[in-house]
């Protein structure tokens, strides 16, 4: 094993398609026009010394160590910005540029500590190899004059030195190591586009500024990682490499935090995990990452986490230590007993999205033939589930239709129900790119999030609706574009059902559909939704970006219908730049569902009527698979409350906390007789569980995540199991305990089952993904290489289907008692329930939830910034403290739903999308008043919290 | 089904239950409402019958047979197209 090795070509690629051909140091080279002659060196193989150039930026000309002499020109050139030119001879070693670099070296070196024994960045040291490459030898210039590092000179103290920014919880800011390359400052604009550093000072003054010379953690640093990549010293290092050492080998992984799918190079000292740092060839991201990627990898040896199994009688019990074989028996034994006493149906379980592809198949695996019956979901159920039902309506197929790399060829981008810079952070960074670059923004959000404005970004039309009037927006953009004639006749005739577009067009043509109509329920005023639609319809290349102020409504499903519309309706759908593009919540969502975790479906999104699939999982399985639809988790929950449903297996997966209406969910699990928690650590909803198994990490096992933009991407496992066992083994046993004949010795048997029953993944092994890094399904013998871009020559389905979508208003309605209304989403450095990222330093930016509320309904309540403060609504109260902005409209408070003891379900409602149960949590009336503290539900939530976590013979385990 | 009716019932579970299925299919039989008028009656049905598990479509049932209360004209109308489930027995699960 040894480090996965990059290279760094210096500037970055060209897209040019004209080739050009030179000589660099005697060896012919041909490359992309516009390539710079740095790269093209690079890819002659000949490394020309460089300190302020890399590929991730583009050049900056600033450190004079490049230069090169080109024959028939003047002067040394910097090769970083001197693109290459037909025929031209460039020499890059010469006695004139040899003694330029010495100089120039001797002049930093003059000013830069000479500690490199002791220096953290000692090994992977960018100053230090160019000194070797340029034969440094001695300083002429000595030490002791003018300098950045010493706090005193000669007895006197120096202003010119900087103590160390220690601020970042991640990483430490050296300004006495700092050659003011810029490379952070232009990583932080190009790359992440925050802005959040400069240059401050000028000539000898000049210095990295985070802010306005504020320290890291106060200044607008969203702590993505990306400076500290681009440093060439060690002026910007992770505090694991201070505290461990520079790693000994790596491997490439993929996150498992959000649904982007990073691809990371896990950094390692034996077993010891020194950093995780964005692969450059990985596809989604493209080498860069946010702080839960990057940096927030600490829940994984977080004290926390148990490693034992524990089983007990009753809820009400200390949990008692047990071995696995106690576990696994006591499970099988407990389901089998229900099944017998309350029937074959009463049991079920729960994929996690957080778990691998192969993780989630055997899950589903065991449910349908161990179980023997469909009683099967996953957390898709409470975020994407629409997604699923709308675009399959519309299109045949539920997935995003595009890659990531699409956005760099959008003109006009809609944003809906989307805050992907905190959400989705490093598409968001892919998207600010682009608009920096001259596409135009859409954003539909009842909150001002912030790409409607922010440093280089301004969205051309912000419309800024009321919550739950995502159909009646969506219809009227339509209305303008099908009334306006701005549709694409051309398209629609090839691609779609005509009569149903005549059908669709007259109905969105009508008056009550038109943005004057509808300005009443959505609260924006018409002349910015007809500007927005004109915007879009005529703009060129229009993309849709959307989440879950989408899906999570009562007409979740109706709006993704609208939104496949409106792709349609234009012609954006099949090629590069356009498409409808769902931004999926966790890292593997896509793939559980693709793995046949929903009740309905097997894998591939097969329905269980169907008997040509049941068939094929049947022969190969050995079983008879139940045909008719299994239990959503909802329904398992009311079939608890009921006394139908007794049992349930969870993997990786909190409901208690992320599922609507807490009271509802606790009164479900409360109810049952046996609840099997698989997780890291005990979680909210393990509070309820009388087994619980514990999980492990990603990285601690293999296998395939695939994220949202249908990319199954590997997991390698660069650790061994703390709990002993990789999740597929737990599965596994637990299915051997109840006498099912499984005999996996590696994941990769898994995909191969997969491959072997699922024609979109027919060619996906892991050989395969070893040879091509990663692939996008459909893949198989139609599309072997994958699929980019989908529906290029036609929709999977056929014809597009062009469907109404009448706007019906949700029953959750505000009302003298509850005049408020609340909608919920995320933050960048927390991730869905926090139990990963609340274990990690990630809580010195967002400690606790708040609600955002209108200085205006502040001042109404009585309610200064900061206050604490009761939120209620019909299912419930909480108290947390508030926080005054305009970001949202008066009338619309909003927060995060992060902490479990602020519980913000408590207050959402169980109304769901109307065709698939997805909850409602983007909308629920409420009422906030003054507070002095927490509420009754709290104090009994977080005594029930602790007595549940007792485990017999241990201390209270801390929380 | 208005939110404060259900308030009035919320204590008995199976009251609770029926009632959250009757908005459910009420939910269904409104979106297809808006929908061409042949394709109404089937569209309903179809939804039901790929994504209703068969003890909440036996609720529906015993819940039509007595009057379906609260339901849409549309879902008794869907109704006949919906799969009647088998009358309740207990299934013991699969050998292996």
């Amino acid at each position: 094993m040894s480090l996965v090795h990059e290279i760094d070509y210096g500037t970055p690629a060209s897209r040019s398609e004209k080739q050009v051909t030179l000589t660099i140091d005697g060896r012919a080279i041909t490359v992309p026009e516009g390539t710079s002659i740095m790269r093209a060196s690079m890819e002659a193989g000949i490394q020309v010394p460089k300190l302020c150039a890399t590929d991730m930026v583009d050049a900056f000309g600033s450190c004079r160590l490049c230069l090169v002499e080109i024959e028939g020109r003047n002067g040394t050139p910097a090769s970083c910005t001197t693109p290459v030119a037909p025929n031209m001879v460039v020499h890059t070693q010469t006695g004139r540029l040899k003694d330029i670099r010495k100089g120039v070296m001797e002049l930093y070196i003059s000013d830069h500590p000479l500690d490199c024994l002791t220096c953290a960045a000692n090994g992977d040291c960018e100053l230090q190899d160019m000194a070797g490459a340029v034969g440094l030898r001695d300083v002429r210039y000595g030490y002791e004059g003018d300098n950045h590092v010493r706090a005193r000179n000669s007895g006197e103290i120096n202003a010119k030195w900087m103590p160390k920014d220690e601020s970042n919880p991640y990483f430490t800011y050296d300004p006495s190591k700092c050659i003011v390359c810029s490379r952070c400052v232009r990583a932080c604009e190009e790359v992440q586009g925050t802005f959040a550093l400069t240059i401050e000072g000028r000539g000898f003054g000049s210095r990295v500024s985070p802010g306005a010379h504020e320290h890291f953690l106060d200044s607008e640093c969203v702590s993505c990682g990306a400076c500290v990549q681009a440093c060439p010293t060690a002026t910007l290092t992770e505090k694991s490499v201070i505290a461990i050492g520079q790693p000994e080998h790596s491997a490439v992984t993929t996150c498992a935090y959000c649904g982007v799918g990073c691809s990371f190079k896990a950094e390692m000292r034996g077993e010891e995990l020194v950093r995780m740092v964005p692969w450059k060839d990985g596809q989604a991201n493209r080498g860069h990452s946010c702080v839960k990627g990057r940096f927030a990898y600490g829940y994984a040896s977080h004290k926390d986490r148990i490693l034992n199994p524990m089983i007990r009688e009753k809820i009400s019990d200390p949990w008692r230590e047990v071995t696995w074989e106690e576990a696994f028996a006591h499970v099988a034994s407990e389901f089998r007993r229900i099944q017998y006493q309350y029937g074959r149906e009463s049991i079920g379980g729960i994929t996690s999205s957080r778990c691998t592809n192969e993780e989630t198949f055997l899950v589903q695996k065991l449910i349908r033939s161990g179980f023997g019956n469909n009683n099967v979901d996953t957390c898709a159920r409470v975020c994407h589930s629409p997604t699923g039902y709308g675009l399959g309506q519309a299109f045949g197929t539920s997935a995003g239709t595009q890659n990531f790399d699409s956005v760099e060829h959008t003109d006009v981008v809609i944003v809906i129900g989307a805050n992907p810079t905190d959400g989705h952070p490093v598409f968001g960074s892919r998207l600010k790119k682009r608009l920096r670059k001259g596409a135009k923004l859409i954003v539909i959000d009842p909150r001002r999030t912030d790409l409607v404005k922010s440093p280089h970004i301004e969205a051309a039309y912000h419309l800024p609706l009321l919550p739950g009037t995502n159909v009646a927006m969506m219809t009227a953009l339509a209305h303008v574009i099908v009334t306006e004639g701005l549709f694409d006749e051309k398209f629609i005739r090839e691609r779609c059902d005509w009569s149903e577009f005549e059908d669709w067009a007259a109905f969105v043509s009508e008056e009550a559909h038109s943005p004057e109509a509808v300005e009443k329920f959505t609260g924006v005023p018409a002349d910015l939704v007809r500007g927005a639609a004109r915007l879009f319809a005529t703009g060129g290349n229009g993309a849709i970006y959307y989440g879950l102020g989408v899906t999570e409504h009562s007409q979740g499903s109706t709006t993704v219908m609208a939104i496949a519309n409106l792709a349609m309706v234009t012609g954006n759908i099949g090629r590069p730049g356009v498409g409808v593009n769902p931004l999926r919540g966790q890292n593997n969502v896509q793939g559980s569902c693709d793995m046949g975790s929903f009740p309905h479906e097997l894998p591939g999104y097969r329905h269980v009527s169907d008997d040509a699939t049941r068939d094929t999982f049947e022969k190969l399985w050995g079983v008879t698979l139940s045909n008719e639809p299994g239990l959503r988790i909802p329904n398992m929950l009311d079939a608890a409350v009921e006394g139908t449903f007794r049992g349930i297996y969870i993997q990786g997966e909190d409901i208690l906390q992320s599922d609507p209406d807490t009271k509802h969910v606790s009164a479900g699990l409360a109810a049952m007789e046996c609840v099997v928690v698989h997780d890291l650590f005990l979680n909210e909803t393990a509070n309820y569980a009388h087994v619980f198994l514990p999980g492990s990490t990603f990285l601690e096992k293999d296998g395939t995540f695939t994220n949202a933009e249908r990319r199954i991407n590997r997991v390698r496992k660069v650790m061994s199991p703390k709990n002993g066992y990789a999740d597929w083994e737990v599965t596994q046993k637990l299915a051997q305990g109840m006498g099912l004949s499984w005999n996996y010795t590696h994941p990769s048997q898994i995909m191969d089952e997969i491959a072997a029953t699922t024609p979109s993944f027919a060619l996906v092994s892991y050989d395969y993904l070893e040879k091509m890094g990663s692939v996008q399904w459909p893949c198989n013998e139609a599309h072997p290489e994958g699929s980019p871009i989908m529906h290029v020559d036609g929709f999977v389905r056929g014809k597009g289907k062009f469907i109404r979508t009448e706007y019906v208003a949700t029953d959750e309605r505000t009302g003298p008692r509850f005049p408020l209304l609340l909608t919920t989403g995320r933050i960048l450095s927390q991730y869905n329930v926090g139990a990963q990222t609340r274990r990690t330093e990630n809580v010195a930016w967002h400690a606790e939830d708040r609600l955002e509320i209108h200085p205006h309904d502040a001042e109404q309540r009585g309610i200064r910034d900061g206050d604490w403060i009761k939120l209620a609504s019909r299912s419930g109260d909480t108290t947390l403290r508030s926080l005054i902005t305009d970001r949202v409209a008066p009338g619309v408070v909003y927060t995060t739903f992060h902490h479990p003891d602020t519980q913000a379900n408590v207050i959402t409602t169980d109304f769901s999308d109307w065709a698939t149960n997805c909850p409602e949590y983007k909308v629920t009336a409420v009422q906030v008043s003054p507070s002095n503290g927490p509420t009754g539900w709290q104090q009994d939530y977080d005594e029930l919290s602790r007595r549940s976590r007792r485990i017999a013979g241990k201390l209270e385990a801390a929380e | 089904m208005s939110h404060d009716l259900m308030e009035d019932q919320a204590h008995d579970p199976a009251t609770l239950v029926r009632d959250k299925l009757v908005r459910m299919a009420n939910q269904i039989a409104t979106f297809f409402l808006s929908q061409p008028e042949d394709v109404r009656v089937q569209g309903v049905a179809t939804h039901i019958n790929k994504f209703w598990e068969q003890r909440m479509r036996r609720q529906l049932f015993e819940h039509i047979d007595t009057g379906g209360d609260g339901l849409l004209p549309l879902v008794i109308d869907a109704s006949k197209l919906i799969r009647r489930p088998e009358a309740v027995g207990s299934v013991p699960p699969p050998s292996q």
